[in-house]
Order: C-alpha cells, then structure tokens, then sequence
C-alpha cells in the first residue's frame, strides 16, 4: 500500500548548516493495517508521515502509495492522488469561518462532487463520527474532542484509502484521547482505510496499531509488533519508550 | 460677513447651499466609489501576491516578494499632495483632464492600490499556517486555496481593512477636491474659508463625522457578523 524507499529529507537549519530529519528511510506499510510512527521529538516522524503525501518531498527516495510513484507526478496529478490521502492534524486545522458540515464538504467541493452527493457523503461522515447534532456549529463552538472528530470526518469524506494521522491525541486529555483513537479503530476496521499514526505514547501503538516503526535520528530503528495489545520490544529506545508509558 | 450670525441665518444659508452640498456628496462618494472598487480589484490581488510569495508560503519567491514590497512602499512614500501633483499627467492621459471627481479619482486609486494591499496582506497573515496545510494536503489548487481558504478565513479583517481604507480615503479625497476634484472637502474650503462662511465649514465637518461614524459602525457590524473565530 504504502513505500517509502530510500526516502532522505533534510532541512537547513537557521543558524546554518543542514539537519537530516530522515535519513535513508524504507518502510512498507500493508494495506488495511493501523501503523504507528513512533518516537521522542525530533526523532523524525512527522517528517516521515508528511513524506507519505509530499507534503515535505524527499531529497531523493521514492514514495509509492496505492501502486502510484508520487514523486514522479505533475501538480494536477499530485493534488488528485492526495484526494486519496486523508490527513488529521495535532491542532485539528478545521477552517474557523466553515460549519462542521461546511469544513467535511471542504474535501468533496475540492474534488468536484454535486451539491447532492455533498450533502449526503457529509452527513454520512457526521454519523460516523457521532456529531450529526453538530452540523450547523462552528469549530470554535466545539470541544477538542469534538474538533478532532471533525478532522477525522474530513479526512474520511473522500472514501480515502489512507489516513495519516499527525499527533491527533496530543492536544487532548486521555479520556478524549481514547475516544478519538476508537474513532480512528472504527474506520479502519469498518472500511479498510489503511491508517499511519504519528505519536510519541507507546500507549497509543499498544491501543490500536498493528505495527509500528520506531524512529531515532531520522531513522527506523525497530519495527514493533503488536500482539494482543502487547508490544515486544528488544531495543533499549523501544523498552525506554514502554517505562514511559 | 456677519457680525453676529444666528442660528436661524445659519440654517437658512446652509439650505440656501443645499444642491451644492448634494452635488458635493455625490463627488465625494464618486471619488470614493473608483478610489475603493480600483483598491480591491487591483490591490487585493497585489496583496494577496504579496502575501503568498513570502518566505514559507505557497508561492515563496524573494525576488517577486521584494519588488513588489518595494513598489508598494515606494508608492506609500509619496505624501499624497505630491503624489496628486506628479500623476497630473497620467491623470489627462486617462481622463483627458485634471478637474472634476472621475479625474481626481486616477490619484486616489493610485495610492489606494498599495494602502489597500498591505493590509490584505497583514489580515492574511492573521490565517494559521496549518489551516493552508490541511486543504494543501486534501489536494486543493492554488486558485481553490485562495478563494476558499484565504479569502474565506480572513473575510472578517479584509472588511476591517476595507473600512480602515475608506475612511482614510475619504479625508485623502477631500485633499484631492480642494485641487480641482470638487467633493465636501472642497465645499468646506471654498464656503467656510474662502467665503468666511464659517457655518458652511462646521457643517461639512459634522457631515464626515457623521459619515465616518456610519462607515465605521457598518464596517465593525458586519465584519462581527462574518466572524466566527
């Protein structure tokens, strides 16, 4: 579903020089599967989801996802292939002006769907996500939680077949916390989207990922199973990771 | 001139000026009318350039960034009266004549357009980062980004920007009658300096504090309105 091959992001640094957020990266991420990017600040996880969609683009390395090279792709292509790409943010990035209805159908009018199929797709979404009373509401009339399900209905109204989801808990308190990651286990579960996780909690891949890759210096250090919401883990980052949590 | 004016007098001469305050506020409104409709079709979209070829933006470009910031400030240099005076003959050019409203007009637009794009830009930059990220990723096209997201976001301060504009414009056009424009400001001078008609002048005055108090209470009321931050 989704490869990364070789994939090398660096970044100058203001006071100069350069600074590798991901070094040399390949990971393969299965279709259908909860897959976490973990690791402490600056480990180069977000810069490795954001590769996913070419958000940031790789200095070289090739990205595939859905059987598609994105790197090779014109800027018309690139902007239909992340209609595919679902994303959710730490800070939500709802638009403050739209409805909730208007903010999920920000996608569909995007991608050029009838006013009919809009209004039902949205509506569908808001179930889903358990805020159909919540239609008519502005963001700054909602709680973090209920922000965050709005970001994840967005991100789902185009039928994507990818999620990527950039610290989605990380603003909100651990009970929310739970709420939004059953939210994000529902759809994976229900339709087969294929889910990228970026977290710095091991309680979040224990919670609902498959796998998960853990990250150190731009690079992929261990790959984590998770069984039974167990994590084994052998490197002496991972078991680090797991006190913590 | 009057010894004593009373009241009465006053009102009478004031009603005695009444199609020439009328013809006055016509001009003036027509100055503001080309002055503003020339602001936002060619300053919004400077500003919105302006915006989007900074550092970290969309379209980050240093060199179009720098020449632009450069000509808008260049032209938000030149005190007004100047700038009236040395676009005398781009204003024939244009109109084929240097007096009247529709002539005084060509100045006011020119100094309009940077005024009115700067504050486009700052209100833009008043949009978070992330919330561009988000419909860059959900695979919007510039164009989509701009109308949709910018313009959609920043509807609220663009309209504050807009009433800031057009009260700064309406003192700007009062300069401009005063050389051949026509308008309530020249109304005030010719009567209420020239004329010694010092009612003529206090009632002018009155009458753009009245209108700057209506332009700014519609200004705020509707951009409280757009607002759902």
């Amino acid at each position: 579903m989704i490869h990364l091959k070789n994939v090398h992001k660096r970044f100058r640094r203001p006071e100069g020089g350069w600074f590798d957020a991901v070094r040399d990266t390949t990971l393969h991420i299965k279709a259908g599967e909860i897959f976490g990017l973990i690791g402490f600040s600056g480990a180069g996880k977000s810069t490795l989801l954001r590769l996913i969609n070419l958000l940031e683009r790789p200095d070289h390395g090739s990205v595939n996802v859905d059987g598609r090279d994105l790197t090779g792709l014109s800027a018309a292509e690139l902007r239909r292939a992340r209609q595919n790409i679902g994303m959710v943010f730490q800070q939500f990035n709802l638009m403050a002006n739209r409805t909730v209805a208007a903010n999920i159908a920000f996608p569909l009018e995007i991608a050029g769907w009838s006013r009919a199929d809009i209004d039902q797709r949205v509506a569908e979404c808001l179930d889903i996500v358990g805020l159909a009373d919540r239609a008519g509401h502005y963001p700054s009339q909602l709680s973090g939680g209920q922000k965050q399900r709005v970001g994840i209905a967005r991100a789902l109204a185009p039928r994507p077949h990818v999620i990527l989801a950039d610290e989605p808990t990380s603003a909100l308190d651990p009970k929310t916390t739970q709420s939004i990651l059953d939210c994000l286990q529902d759809i994976n579960a229900r339709f087969g989207v294929t889910v990228v996780i970026v977290t710095h909690e091991m309680h979040v891949i224990r919670s609902i990922c498959h796998r998960a890759a853990l990250l150190d210096a731009g690079e992929v250090v261990e790959l984590l199973q998770v069984t039974d919401k167990q994590v084994a883990a052998r490197s002496a980052l991972a078991k680090s990771l797991l006190e913590v949590a | 001139m009057d010894e004593q004016l009373t009241l009465a007098q006053a009102l009478a001469n004031l009603s005695d000026l009444a199609p020439e305050i009328w013809q006055a506020s016509v001009e003036t409104g027509l100055m503001l009318a080309i002055g503003l409709s020339v602001a936002i079709v060619v300053g919004g979209p400077l500003g919105i350039l302006l915006y989007l070829t900074q550092p970290g933006q969309l379209f980050a470009n240093r060199a179009v960034n720098g020449v632009v910031g450069w000509f808008v400030n260049l032209v938000r240099s030149f005190p007004f009266i100047i700038l009236m005076v040395s676009l005398v003959p781009l204003t024939r050019l244009l109109v084929g004549s240097t007096i009247g409203p529709i002539a005084a007009a060509v100045p006011l637009s020119f100094a309009a357009i940077p005024y009115f794009a700067r504050l486009v830009e700052q209100t833009l930059r008043e949009i978070p980062r992330g919330v561009i990220e988000a419909a860059e990723a959900m695979g919007a096209s510039p164009a989509q980004i701009i109308w949709k997201v910018l313009l959609g976001e920043a509807r609220a301060g663009l309209i504050s920007s807009l009433t800031i504009l057009t009260i700064s414009f309406l003192s700007y056009s009062a300069v401009a009658g005063v050389v051949g424009g026509g308008g309530i400001g020249d109304l005030a001078i010719r009567y209420g300096y020239y004329r010694f008609q010092t009612e003529v002048m206090v009632a002018m005055v009155l009458l753009l504090v009245v209108i700057v108090q209506i332009i700014q209470f519609a200004g705020n009321h509707l951009a409280a309105r757009l607002d759902k931050r």
